[in-house]
Order: C-alpha cells, then structure tokens, then sequence
C-alpha cells in the first residue's frame, strides 16, 4: 500500500455550516515539500446532502481530463464518479499549486495522479474518524463504501453527509494510505464520459456561448499583413448599419460592436478598412525558409552530447548517411474559433473565456484592459478544442482592449478566417541530421541539428541560453542506444510569431528520428522492426513496438498495401504506430493505421483510445495536408476549404492495443499524434521508394 | 442596404419572432436573436457542418441558410432533438457509444445522423461517408460516429421511427 504524506502546514481544513471543506497541498515533487506558503490544488467539498463537489483544477477540451480526474477521486473518496459534481474554476493564480491550472504537454493526468488521489484519501480517512468517535469504536474496525462509512462487525452504517458536521472539527491526518492498484474499482475500467450529456443536447455552454444582458457582439478583422497597421477606415457607413453600436480602432485591428455577430460582421464589411502593410508586405514564404536553411550553415547550442561524434565521423573511410527535413507552419483550427468575452470598467476586468491557461488569460486581460492581474476575474469554460491554440492569452488581450474602448461588455468572435489567419503557428522546422554506421549498417555515431523559431525564448526570454529545451525534446533523448550523439539547436525567428501545436516538441523530433532510422535501415538493407528492436535496451519500447508489428501483420506483406512504423517515448508514455496506405494515381490512401500504447497505469481506457484515435486522426491531417504558407506577408490559407481535415471518408480503420501496467501514468494527448507523421512517411518510402523529406505528404507528392 | 424585417420562425414546435435583415443567417439568428446556442459556428461557409440544423426535416447548413429563405417551415435544433422517440435514441446511443470529446462539433453530426437514420433503414458504410463527410471534428470522433450510427440503425430496425 502507498502512503501520500502530507505536510501539515500545508493543509488547510474550513469547517463550516455547509459542510467540510478541504484543500490540499501536496507537493508533485520532493524539492517543494520545504514550501511553508500554504497553497491549496484543488477543493474538494461535501456537504451535509452527502453532495461532492470537486473544483477541477484542469481545462476539459475533449482530451477526458474531466471524468479522469473525478475517477481517481472517486476511487479513494468511495464514492460513484456519477455522484460527484464538477465546478471550473475562475483563473486561481497560485490556489491550486503545485499543480498548474494550465492544461498543456500531455501532463493533466500525470500531473494529478497523485494529488487527486490523495485529495479523495484524506476527505475518506477524515469521514472515517468522525465515525470512529460517534461509535466510540476504533478506526480500523471501518471501512467506506459508496458514500458511507460501515462499521464491519455489526454492518451500522452512516452516510457522509452525516458526518461532515463532525469531520470538519478534526485534525487532518499527517498521511494517508493510497489504495494498491490491485483494489481499484473505478481506475483502469472503461467509463462513459461525464461532462457528454450536455454536449448532445445543446446545453453545453462553450466560452463563445455565453450570453447576458446589455453584452454585444464584435467581429474583429487584424492586419492582414503581419504587423501591419490600419491606415484608413469608413466609420461612417459602419454606424449607418441598424444594429452597429461602435467602430474600434486599435491600430493594428479594428472590430465592429453590435447587437449580434451578422450585423458586426457587415459593420465590418461596411469599413472597408484599408491598411499600412509596412515592412513585411514583400515577406514570402521562401525568404523563411531561406533563413533557416542559412541558418543550418551555423553550428548551434548544444543540446545533449555523448562519446565523442567528430572523431568518429571523422575517421577516414566512415561510411556517413545525411538527410535534411522540413516541416511546415501549422494553424492549430479547433473547431470553436477564437472568441473571448470581456467586461472591463474603471476598475475591474471580467472574462468569459474557454481556455487551457487561465493564468495567462488574466495576464493578458490586465495588458489589454490596463489593469493589475489582481483586477481581473476569468471565467473559464469547456473548451471547444484546444490542441495549445488556448495556452496563449491573445484573445483575452483582444477582448479586453476592445471591451474597454467600447464601454461596455463585448464578445469578440473571430470569423474562421481571422482564426487560421492569425493563429500562433507551429514553428517551421528545418533539421540536419547524420549518421556514421558500421559494416552491420548500426549507427555508431548521430549528429542531429535543430533549426526554428524558438517558442521558449519568445515565452520565457530571461530563461533562454542558446537551446529551446521543447525543441530539443524528443531528439536529445531517443528509444535507441547509439554511442555518440550530438543535438544542436540554432534559433532562427521570422516575423511569423510560433506557438505550441499539439506534441509541441517531440512531435517535430520524432517525425525525425523514426523518418531517419527507418533511413538507416533501409540504407542497411534490414527490415525496419527488426533494425530498431536491434537498437532498442528499453524493454517497454521494445514491447510496444513488437505488438505494433504483430497486430499489423508485419512479416506478411499484403499487394498493393505499403506500410510504415515508427516508436516514440515521450511524456512518460511508449507508442508505435503502424500506417498501412495504398497509392491511387500516385497520392496516398491511407486504409489502417495499428496503434500501441504504454502509457502506465490507465485512470479511463475508454478515454485513451478516444485519444489514440483521435491523435492518428490529427497527426494524419497534419502529416497529409496540413501546411500554412506566406505571401507578401499575408497567410495563404483561410478555411477549411483550403486547410484541409480528414473527413469521415477519408478516416481509415484504427486499430488500438493499450498495454496492461501498473507503471505510473504517461500523457495521452500528444504521443499518437507525434508517432502518426512518420509511420505514414515511412509507409510513403514502402511505396514509392523515395523519401518524404518535407511535410505535408500530399505537397511532396504533388510538386 | 437590407433593412430588418420580423419573421415569426417555427424552431422545435415554437414560435419565435425575431427582426432581421433577410440575408442574416439562419446560424445567428438561433444563436444570437434567439439564444439558442447549441447550434454552433464554424467556418461561416458550409464546410464544417458545426452549424447543422433541420429545415423541414432536411439537412440545412445555418451559416449559409438566409432567414428570408425561411418562411413558416418547421426548424429542428440540438435542443429539440431530444422531441422524438429516435432523436432520443441517436443521443442515446451517442452516449453509450462514448462518442463526444470536446464535443463543439456533435450538434451538428447528432443532427446530420438524425436524418440519415430517419431516411433509410440497414445503413452502410458508404452511406455514413457520403451523409457525414461534410461534418468535421477536430478531435477525431469519427470512429465512434460510425459505430454509433450502425448500433442506432440496427437499434431502429423494427421501431416504428
């Protein structure tokens, strides 16, 4: 049995009329245990109706972290994860630490898995010593189930709600025993989706949903051109429209504020704003790439080293096997476009927002509205897809600005255009990548250089020394056991401002490696499983990888069926993927795709194969279509008509194995996403026997 | 310049009068005029699906669909799915089947499988892409979509829907 200590100054215990109120602060790592600032990570609430209510201290954008967490706090508490009812929390600054209210890195579950838990332990162990002292009887000789602690010899029993009372004047326990994995109930079995109900009648209420009295509309239209400024605009004939209440002009955008979203946008239409381009209005695609190709010329930041890489490439007669990749921009399209609501008087700022970050919302709430973060109150919501577009706090920032001018309380809805047009992109990626092998075709030394626009040093500029440590992630580490390796990083900005996308970064890493050493085996005339189990220590990669092949019937190639695999490890979890495609004039059919995941001890196996489907689905648009390009400055694409989505048609058979393991719990949101772009590249080579060095497929395949 | 006019619109078995100009779309004029929010916006030009509702029991895409097109015909949203016997069953189903993730685009698949389910009986494949591929999610449900779809038509075989 695990026991969870607790420090006692760390624990907070309100008793009150309502009921028994509880926080907790339970370090996510040895180093905080020394924190004396109390700081509580979530609440948990039970009132003398025996009701359960939970703060959930994650966002809920589709990934399942909502029934996850109530599972494991379910499991502890003794009680049904039905019967627990689920608040979100306004932005809490630093109330919930040390988990992060920010949602984000495949980290909600592995983040909380300890917490929660423990959260649902000591509210259970508090319940039964209240017990314990009504009966006069010893505490071992109880137990909880279902909402009641049971006395075991005689069967006398109470419901929590008549404890509460009694609970909340006792002393929080110094250390509860967490339950073995071997006595779950609720982790690890299949559930149905808790927050599902409302999200098939229409009750569901998304941040772009809110509605109350006296708020308006604003259709917003931002410089097309990056960093443009708007030079003139028809106010006039805006305000004519019945229905347009004011014309904002901030500059480098302007929104229109009426009384619904179709009079704002003909408000807008009605502007007919002309704008200052200014000094990207010649910027083009290939002067970005150019840069970073330059760019690649220069030795960079070293990432990770080990032996001794120049001497052995360096020796005479080292058989060297090089490759370069690109990988492109990417608009993150959630399919709730970027929207935020916002209400900002003389001295305060509210926010009506469905994001990942609710930290960084209020932050850029108090730039926009002008006001100290203290002055700001976010309200978040479900979050209609979130894939990192919501980790940035653009749309607050917006909001606030606009609300403020205005006067008045305003929901700012970006049209689909203003969203893929003015998204933060996923960085375009250029990598250098080499390998001496020996006469067997292994490589005994790997030099793999990282070119893009760094993400951590735009975020965290103080912190930054050369290396974006999320761009490295991923390469500096690999499943595979080669002597000498090398991983340099150069940072090559460009005006196009990057963000994180869904695997953030070893989704770039791993479509290099797993697209470079199935390189290698190829080059090594060694089928590909074979060639990587030959590399591989780690006995869990090796198991998922070997499942992979079994469930995709490797060894028996089929006619006309080409199929490519690739393996990652990253955010705790392993995973292979097998693509099976077939060509068609040429262009890829994608038919199966086997995916294999060991992500430890599973809360909701239910929940991971809608991740695992839904991240082969994402990684395969990605990796077939998706591609954000510029053109004297402006982004190219617009919509979904020219940034493309596989449909139901074009979705092909999944199939999905989770492996049994009691290991602590890896991310989910992100693995099959990073593993799908090279098992489909690599299948692409199966097929045509050339190499896809630039994504997306369907652009290397076409031009 | 269009000028507002009022329109006395029939949506889930009620009446609602809103004033609008007649090329407003149908999507805003249930999300914003009349505050029925579950119908979603997605692209504004047909090529999500998030925006589906029924107009006369066929599939319409609101963002595209003027409210001067209207006229008394019957509209059908997610909030009145849930008014028949089978729209209860797709739901249901939906349910079991675990489909939903974010779940911002299910309106409108609910309501594009309501009146695929409605229109014919022994569902195949083919007829699941060709009714469904105009409706994108983003998380990747379509999976779940599909067995929810086939469970819902062999569910059906029998009722009278």
């Amino acid at each position: 049995m695990k026991q969870a200590h607790i420090s006692r100054r760390g624990f907070l215990k309100v008793a009150s009329a309502a009921g028994l109120v509880i926080g907790f602060d339970f370090p996510a790592r040895a180093a905080q245990t020394q924190s004396a600032a109390f700081t509580p990570n979530a609440f948990l609430k039970i009132d003398d109706k025996g009701v359960v209510t939970l703060q959930l201290p994650k966002s809920e954008m589709g990934q399942g972290t909502y029934t996850a967490i109530v599972m494991m706090v379910a499991e502890e508490l003794e009680v049904s994860p039905k019967d627990i009812v689920v608040e979100i929390p306004d932005a809490s600054g630093k109330k919930f630490a040390p988990v992060s209210q920010s949602t984000g890195g495949s980290d909600a579950v592995r983040t909380t898995w300890e917490p929660m838990r423990t959260a649902g332990a000591v509210a259970r162990s508090m319940l039964i010593d209240a017990a314990a002292q009504d009966w006069k009887v010893d505490a071992s000789t109880l137990h909880a189930e279902d909402g009641k602690v049971i006395h075991d010899a005689s069967g006398k029993s109470a419901a929590y709600g008549s404890l509460v009372g009694a609970a909340a004047k006792l002393k929080a326990p110094e250390k509860v025993n967490l339950k073995d994995p071997s006595k779950f109930k609720i982790i690890g079995k299949p559930t149905l989706r808790l927050d599902a109900a409302g999200k098939v009648n229409g009750s569901t209420v998304y941040g772009i949903d809110v509605r109350f009295d006296g708020l308006k509309i604003a259709s917003l239209a931002q410089s097309p051109v990056i960093g443009g400024k708007v030079k003139d605009l028809n106010e006039a004939a805006a305000l004519k429209i019945e229905g347009v209440v004011k014309v904002v002009n901030l500059g480098d955008a302007v929104a229109v504020v009426a009384d619904d979203m179709w009079t704002a946008k003909q408000g807008l239409a009605a502007l007919n704003v002309t704008w200052d381009e200014g000094e990207n209005a010649k910027l083009s695609q290939a002067d970005i790439v150019n840069q970073l190709l330059a760019a690649g010329e220069k030795e960079g930041a070293v990432a990770g080293e080990t032996g001794k890489v120049a001497d052995v490439m360096g020796k005479p007669g080292a058989k060297i096997i090089s490759a370069t990749y690109q990988q492109p921009f990417l608009a993150h399209a959630p399919m709730e476009p970027s929207n935020c609501t916002a209400h900002v008087t003389a001295d305060r700022c509210e926010i009506w927002v469905g994001t990942q970050d609710p930290g960084e919302t209020r932050a850029r709430a108090a730039a926009g509205s002008g006001l100290p973060p203290a002055s700001v109150t976010v309200h978040n919501y479900l979050v209609g897809g979130g894939f990192g577009r919501r980790l940035e706090g653009d749309m607050a920032e917006r909001a606030a600005q606009i609300s403020k001018a205005a006067g008045m309380p305003v929901k700012v809805v970006w049209s689909r255009e203003e969203d893929i047009q003015h998204d933060l992109y996923r960085p375009y990626y250029y990598d250098k990548i080499s390998a001496a092998v020996d006469e067997s075709g292994k490589p005994v030394a790997w030099s793999h250089r990282i070119v893009g626009s760094s993400i951590m040093a735009r975020l965290y500029p103080k912190g930054f020394k050369g290396v974006d440590e999320d761009a490295v992630d991923g390469a500096v580490s690999t499943p595979y056991d080669i002597p000498n390796t090398r991983v340099e990083y150069v940072r090559q900005d460009s005006p196009v401002i990057t963000s994180w996308w869904r695997g953030v970064g070893p989704l770039r890493s791993i479509f290099v490696v797993e697209s470079f050493i199935d390189e290698l085996a190829a080059a090594a005339k060694i089928d590909p499983v074979a060639y990587r189990l030959s590399l591989i220590k780690d006995a869990r990669a090796k198991a998922v990888l070997q499942k992979a092949a079994e469930m995709s019937d490797w060894g028996n190639p089929v006619q006309g069926l080409h199929r490519g695999i690739a393996l990652l490890n990253a955010w705790d979890t392993y995973l292979a993927e097998v693509v099976e495609l077939e060509l068609k004039n040429g262009t890829p059919i994608v038919k199966r795709v086997v995916a294999v995941v060991d992500c430890g001890q599973v809360v909701n196996p239910s929940g991971v194969e809608a991740q695992l489907m839904g991240g082969v689905i994402f990684g395969l648009t990605a990796g077939l279509f998706s591609e954000i390009t510029i053109n004297n400055g402006r982004v190219q694409q617009s919509n979904f008509h020219d940034y493309r989505m596989i449909r139901m048609d074009n979705c092909p058979k999944i199939e999905t194995y989770i492996m049994p393991s009691n290991e602590k719990p890896g991310g989910m949101g992100e693995p099959p996403c990073a593993g799908l772009m090279p098992a489909l590249a690599n299948a692409m080579f199966a097929a045509t026997g050339r190499r896809i060095r630039k994504l997306p497929v369907l652009s290397s395949v076409t031009t | 310049m269009a000028t507002r006019e009022t329109y006395q619109l029939q949506i889930n078995g009620e009446q609602h009068s809103v004033r609008a100009t007649p090329d407003t779309p149908l999507l805003w004029v249930l999300r914003d005029m009349v505050g029925l929010t579950g119908t979603k916006f997605g692209c504004g030009i047909a090529q999500c699906g998030a925006c589906t509702v029924h107009v006369d029991n066929e599939v319409r895409r609101s963002c595209v669909t003027p409210v001067g097109s209207i006229g008394s015909k019957p509209i059908t949203t997610i909030e009145g799915v849930s008014q028949t016997e089978v729209g209860r069953f797709v739901q249901d189903q939906w349910l079991k089947t675990d489909v939903v993730q974010c779940g911002y685009c299910q309106s409108g698949q609910i309501l594009a499988a309501l009146a695929l389910v409605k229109s014919k009986a022994d569902i195949t494949d083919a007829d699941i892409d060709t009714h469904l591929s105009g409706n994108v999610c983003r998380c990747g449900t379509y999976p779940r979509i599909r067995a929810a779809i086939h469970s819902i038509s062999q569910g059906l075989k029998g009722k009278t829907a």
